[in-house]
């Protein structure tokens, strides 16, 4: 755990060789140890300040601006709660009571068994379909309380899993709506794989 | 707070208006700059004048109008424009101040009466000056935990910090080491490390000077003192041969801290940590304040002056009689004032007569080299666009604030720094190109270089194309003969004629004291031992007296009977270890000078009590030649007393007079009449950023011709360097520096370490010619194959007792114990 595998430390040199200069990869290389580990770690920061030829403090720095780099183990599944303006009037706040309830933690933490880490968010731009929740940055729209059980059932049975990887997955599926709803957005099925992903022969030049 | 803008000479004037009066800037310069120049000081906090503008904390808004109607602008980012209007004082503007000290103010703890920075604290002053009187904010405060170590000697409350990057700036831009930075975002950014990575910057005390809040304090000098309970003196620091400005600032005669002066010239406001705490040593409780006698039963103690002075005296006396004036030598010196430095020159080689002085110990240059070479400044080496030969040690470790200069001139000054040494060292990552040259190979490498003969292609056509090429030149390496550091100086001389030289030499003083005479076959003001009797003395020695390798060999051998140690401790500092120890054996007196018992001390027969910095008055020359004042702000301990006063005393015991008539600027004054260069210091006292003194311009020094031995495929060349902290006296009785030097270790290179089975902290053996010792190795990437780094002065191993002075380099064998 923590510091990259050899596979990854390939890819992360990869990864740093497409910049001009090392310390752009900064924020990628932060991603790779964050899919690694589902979290960022101080070893995995560490290392890419070494990989970069930045001081850790530096690396820290950048990576903690960023809500979505976890710095502590995270269940899971992170599942978000949205209690902004429109989330709030719909029930928001009681929906994340309850989630408090039958998940057993206060927001913030994570369940026992590492399935879950519970947050309460700010809004999450899904004020239509309020109240929102996101689970890995999946949307799941209009929450009821039942709804929620049902979706944790379908996450602990692993229901869900083909649609929400373990937290920290780079790639596909940011938003899942009907398509009369989406306006500009690629669908999933149309979606590639990140560009700093090697398919192969992916060395022969820039972002495809 | 003391930062002022720059002094600026206004090439490209343009008129701007400022609060209704028409002034003139320098155009492209920054507004705040230019309207603090001009009277009118703009509130500020982020904004300081060595760094760049960032603009973070909004405090130094004003309207700005440059023909399309006011607004309000942070004045540290808008460069000055023709015909821009400024309006520093509207309500508007007011108003900002007042809006922004508000929001400052919001998560400010306002512990003022327990902060050190009360009363010297920038936020305090400002928020009296501009601020609103009180906040409209009733929510709680943001809390953290009250002050944590961000290093071994600086504190960081980060409750009261505003986050006006100027630490983080610094440690980034100034430091090069950007181990502090922003952590998360918005409300909650705050300042910090990387957990288990400490700020161990060697510059950190700056980042505790330039803190406009008290977010940042140095464990020296929290809760010691309040700002105006403290008196202060500009003066020089004298722990480098770099010479910083600094104030020494003292309450009830004891000096509690030191801050940088920004002289343009020399520091730029900047201070290592070594120099900017060493202060502590002059408090320590280890100070003699008595002379100290050898008593029959083989004690040092306590005796009056006279009892001392009459016994060095007749000491002296006996020798000079017994065996001629050369039986006295003086070693050291280094450290003292140059009135101090001339006192003893004039007392060793006016009085006793002997030539047997040398400042150095075996780690510098020939003084006729030191002095000979055609000078280049700290300003001339970093100029824009020079190009430079970087023969010297690592400046980190040695010479920290010039260090600080050439990074910043390669970083952003275009200046491109060429390095020849047997180590990477701590300028590396900005040099042009980094080469390596072996122990030994120094001279040739450098001519090759020149020559053009060199694999090297680029750096040398650098070096060959460079119209006017500065070198700095020093020891990198105290196990490599100086003879090959001169003989590379000297094939500069020859094949680069316009090349100007700075020497990088350690001591506080060192240049002042050759220029002074302290060292074999010189007279003050570098003239040559020639029979000349300089004015105000009675007589000259007679024949050339020796180095000090060759005063300890003399010692060893009972040639020198009196032997005195001027603030130096050959025991800890000359490299031949057992070449020390031989001669403070066999010498039949030793006296030491010196405000601590240190280890030669321990040894001598008599220790006279000298005073320390801060507690003298003179003046000291740094490395370039520049004479800056020394000022004296507490008294020293007991009846200790300048080192000045002690040859005064002595050359009346011994029945001559040295001239002094009311103060030590007597003897400055005295060697003006002799040397020329000395002029400039003859109508009172340098002030400010002090006075250029030169005295180059000579024949080159011819080497001893020295074969450098092959390197055999089985040993290792020793490089002994220097870190910046070691077992010094100085910095051990430093508390809070103490415990921040390392641990012996011998560093190899990966390709050498793999053979030999050492992984991480394998115990090896080192083995030279001459003895060997056990000590961990480590590997370094800065070392390269074929050499073994060991430190000077570091740790219990002491690996002074590999070498023998006079060898061209030092070959080791090192094997897994």
């Amino acid at each position: 755990m923590a510091r990259l595998t050899p596979d990854n430390l390939l890819l992360a040199r990869k990864i740093i060789a497409r910049f001009p200069k090392p310390r752009s990869a900064t924020i990628m290389l932060c991603h790779l140890a964050q899919e690694q580990d589902g979290y960022l770690s101080e070893e995995a920061m560490a290392q890419i300040a070494e990989l970069i030829g930045a001081t850790p403090a530096e690396v820290l720095g950048t990576a903690s601006f960023y809500e979505m780099f976890k710095m502590h183990p995270v269940g899971k599944y992170c599942v978000n709660v949205c209690t902004n303006i429109s989330c709030q009037l719909l029930g928001g706040e009681e929906l994340l009571e309850h989630a408090e309830e039958v998940m057993g933690i206060r927001s913030g933490s994570t369940t026992e068994d590492g399935m879950f880490t519970l947050e309460d968010v700010e809004c999450v731009a899904a004020c239509t379909e309020a109240p929102a929740v996101q689970v890995n940055y999946r949307y799941f729209n209009k929450v009821s309380p039942e709804g929620f059980d049902e979706l944790l059932e379908d996450l602990r049975s692993g229901e869900l899993s083909r649609t929400i990887p373990p937290h920290g997955t780079l790639g596909y599926v940011r938003q899942d709506l009907d398509g009369d709803r989406i306006a500009n957005i690629t669908p999933p099925s149309q979606q590639v794989e990140p560009v700093w992903f090697p398919d192969g022969d992916s060395d022969e030049g820039p972002a495809k | 707070m003391s930062e002022k803008p720059r002094d600026l000479e206004i090439t490209e004037p343009v008129e701007i208006t400022l609060n209704g009066e028409l002034i003139t800037a320098q155009n492209g310069e920054l507004l705040i700059d230019a309207c603090e120049r001009n009277g009118s000081y703009i509130p500020r906090f982020c904004y300081h004048p060595r760094m760049s503008p960032v603009g973070m904390c909004r405090m130094c808004l004003v309207e700005v109008d440059t023909g399309r109607g006011a607004a309000l602008q942070p004045s540290c980012m808008i460069p000055v424009s023709d015909g821009m209007s400024v309006d520093t004082e509207s309500d508007g503007v007011a108003k900002a101040q007042d809006g922004i000290l508000e929001f400052l103010l919001a998560n400010h703890p306002l512990d003022c009466p327990v902060c050190d920075k009360g009363g010297e604290c920038p936020l305090q002053d400002q928020a009296y000056a501009y601020g609103p009187g009180e906040s409209r904010f009733v929510e709680e405060k943001r809390h953290n935990e009250k002050p944590i170590p961000i290093s071994d000697l600086v504190f960081l409350d980060r409750e009261r910090c505003i986050l006006c990057d100027r630490c983080t700036r610094f440690a980034d831009e100034v430091a090069g080491d950007p181990l502090i930075h922003f952590i998360h975002r918005g409300s909650h950014t705050e300042v910090n490390t990387f957990p288990g990575e400490p700020f161990a910057s060697y510059f950190s005390g700056n980042t505790v000077q330039i803190c406009p809040v008290g977010a940042l304090t140095a464990s020296p000098y929290r809760f010691k003192a309040r700002p105006w309970d403290l008196e202060e003196t500009e003066s020089t620091c004298t722990r480098c041969s770099v010479g910083c400005r600094v104030t020494v600032e003292s309450s009830r005669n004891e000096v509690l801290r030191l801050q940088g002066v920004d002289s343009d010239p020399v520091n730029w406001s900047w201070l290592c940590d070594k120099g900017r705490f060493g202060f502590e040593a002059g408090n320590s409780r280890n100070r003699i304040s008595q002379p100290l006698l050898r008593s029959e039963s083989g004690e040092l103690s306590e005796v009056r002056w006279n009892t001392a002075l009459d016994g060095a005296a007749s000491a002296i006396s006996a020798a000079v009689d017994g065996r001629g004036p050369q039986s006295v030598a003086v070693l050291g010196g280094a450290r003292l004032t140059n009135e101090s430095a001339y006192a003893w020159t004039k007392l060793a080689k006016g009085v006793i007569g002997t030539d047997n002085v040398d400042c150095q110990l075996g780690d510098g240059l020939p003084a006729e080299l030191v002095l000979g070479l055609p000078g280049a400044s700290i300003d001339e080496v970093c100029e824009s666009g020079a190009t430079v030969l970087y023969l010297g040690p690592d400046a980190k470790e040695e010479l920290p604030v010039l260090y600080l200069r050439l990074r910043h001139a390669a970083d952003s000054d275009g200046v491109k720094i060429v390095e020849v040494g047997p180590t990477l060292t701590g300028l590396s990552p900005y040099v042009a190109e980094s080469i390596t040259a072996l122990p030994g190979e120094t001279a040739s490498v450098v001519a090759a270089l020149l020559d053009g003969t060199s694999e090297h292609v680029q750096a040398s056509a650098l070096l060959r194309d460079a119209s006017d090429l500065k070198v700095v030149i020093g020891r990198a390496n105290l196990a490599e003969d100086e003879t090959i550091t001169v003989k590379a100086a000297n094939l500069i001389r020859e094949s680069v004629p316009g090349a100007t030289f700075l020497p990088a030499l350690r001591r506080g003083n060192v240049r002042g004291a050759l220029e002074a005479g302290l060292s074999p076959g010189l007279l003050p003001g570098g003239a040559v031992l020639a029979g000349t009797v300089p004015p105000g003395w009675q007589s000259v020695p007679t024949e050339k007296g020796g180095s000090a390798s060759e005063i300890l060999e003399d010692a060893a051998n009972g040639r020198v009977e009196v032997l005195i140690l001027l603030g130096s401790d050959p025991l800890r500092d000359f490299p031949d270890r057992s070449l020390a120890r031989r001669a403070l054996a066999g010498a039949k007196t030793v006296i030491s000078v010196d405000p601590f018992v240190n280890a030669s001390a321990e040894l001598a027969d008599l220790v006279l009590a000298a005073s320390m910095f801060s507690e003298s008055a003179g003046t000291t020359t740094n490395l370039e030649g520049r004479v800056t004042t020394l000022n004296q702000k507490v008294t020293p301990p007991g009846t200790a007393r300048d080192d000045w006063m002690i040859a005064v005393d002595l050359t009346d015991r011994l029945g001559a007079d040295l001239g002094v008539e009311t103060s030590a600027a007597d003897l400055l004054h005295e060697m003006a009449e002799f040397s020329d260069a000395h002029v400039a210091l003859r109508d009172g006292d340098p002030v400010g950023d002090g006075v250029m003194l030169d005295i180059s311009g000579r024949d080159l020094v011819t080497p001893a011709e020295f074969e450098v031995p092959a390197a055999n495929a089985y040993s290792l060349r020793l490089v002994l360097n220097r870190t910046m902290y070691d077992k010094g006296t100085l910095l051990a009785e430093s508390p809070s520096s103490a415990g921040l030097a390392g641990e012996s270790v011998v560093k190899l290179s990966a390709a050498d370490a793999a053979p030999l089975g050492v992984d991480g902290s394998t115990q090896v053996k080192v083995t030279s010619e001459h003895g060997s010792v056990i000590v961990a190795a480590t590997i370094d990437p800065k070392v390269p194959k074929g050499v073994a780094v060991m430190h000077h002065v570091l740790g219990d191993v002491d690996a002074g007792t590999l070498l023998v002075s006079g060898d061209p380099v030092c070959d080791v064998r090192v094997e897994v114990s």
